[in-house]
């Protein structure tokens, strides 16, 4: 009875919040902040998912289950990188240098540093 | 010892990755030990150009609270950015850019810093300076962008400074 009340909880929590990054994506009218809803709310919402599929396991299947640990431990790991790289696209496309903060002792942000990556010239042949 | 080293690039890496195909296998049995083991024997060997240096760690025990304290943080973040999502009037919301001058050094430090600030509450990490030196990050809604600074100073890099040495 409890654990099924511990799995119901679980499973709508990761519900609602699953819903609101979902919401987040349409309601937020700017790209980067857009992309806020869903790193963050969406974390919670596999986590609840997570907890409720783990209960289940020890409560029902009568033994404890490790996966769910796996998936939030790459969930962690890959999240932020994902959000990195979409918001190093936005700065690439939608932004120049004086849109944004100076960096500091540096002169610029690493997007906005082509120097590395600008084809070599030609040399014009002798 | 040298042999061993050569062997064994990353011992940290050796055990992660046996922990995790255990995780994998979700039964423990000594089959999946040493076959986890032996994976993790192979996989820093054959990834090596990869991993040119050992990352250290100056007080290895100090990432059991660290990543506690963030996992709490994600939790609040989670209540805070549904708020936000949910109540605010997108004409009343501040977005702001924030730029965040680095103590820390050691890439692996930076890249945990930067994951860090990914998950906590409004913020998210865009860019690094061309020279490494500073963070470029992105708030949902700042409305003092010296405070989010500050509390990312002072609660994450600090910690991690602690960490990595």
């Amino acid at each position: 009875m409890i654990i099924d009340l511990l799995i119901t909880v679980s499973l709508v929590t990761g519900g609602i919040f699953g819903f609101v990054g979902s919401f987040g994506l349409l309601k937020l009218n700017d790209p980067m902040s857009r992309m806020h809803a869903p790193t963050k709310a969406t974390t919670l919402g596999v986590g609840g998912v997570l907890i409720g599929s783990m209960a289940h396991a020890w409560a029902y299947e009568g033994h404890a289950s490790a996966h769910e640990l796996l998936i939030t431990l790459f969930l962690l790991g890959t999240a932020p990188v994902t959000a990195n790289f979409l918001a190093k696209v936005y700065i690439n496309q939608q932004t120049k240098p004086s849109d944004l903060p100076g960096p500091g002792a540096c002169a610029l942000w690493a997007t906005h540093d082509k120097s590395e990556h600008q084809p070599p010239t030609e040399q014009p042949k002798a | 010892m040298k042999l061993l080293n050569r062997l064994l690039p990353h011992p940290l890496l050796t055990l992660m990755l046996t922990v995790i195909w255990l995780l994998l296998v979700n039964r423990f049995s000594l089959n999946s030990l040493l076959f986890g083991f032996v994976l993790g024997l192979l996989i820093p060997v054959a990834t090596q150009p990869y991993w040119p240096n050992r990352p250290k760690l100056k007080r290895p025990i100090k990432l059991v609270p660290y990543v506690a304290l963030v996992m709490w943080d994600i939790v609040v973040a989670n209540f805070a950015v549904a708020r936000i999502v949910l109540f605010m009037p997108n004409s009343k919301r501040k977005p702001a850019w924030v730029e965040i001058p680095l103590d820390i050094r050691t890439p692996e430090a930076i890249a945990m810093l930067g994951g860090t600030i990914t998950m906590t509450p409004g913020t998210l990490t865009a860019d690094i300076s061309a020279e490494g030196r500073s963070l470029l990050v992105h708030c949902l809604h700042a409305p003092d962008v010296d405070e989010i600074r500050n509390e990312i100073k002072t609660r994450y890099e600090a910690r991690l400074k602690e960490i990595f040495g």
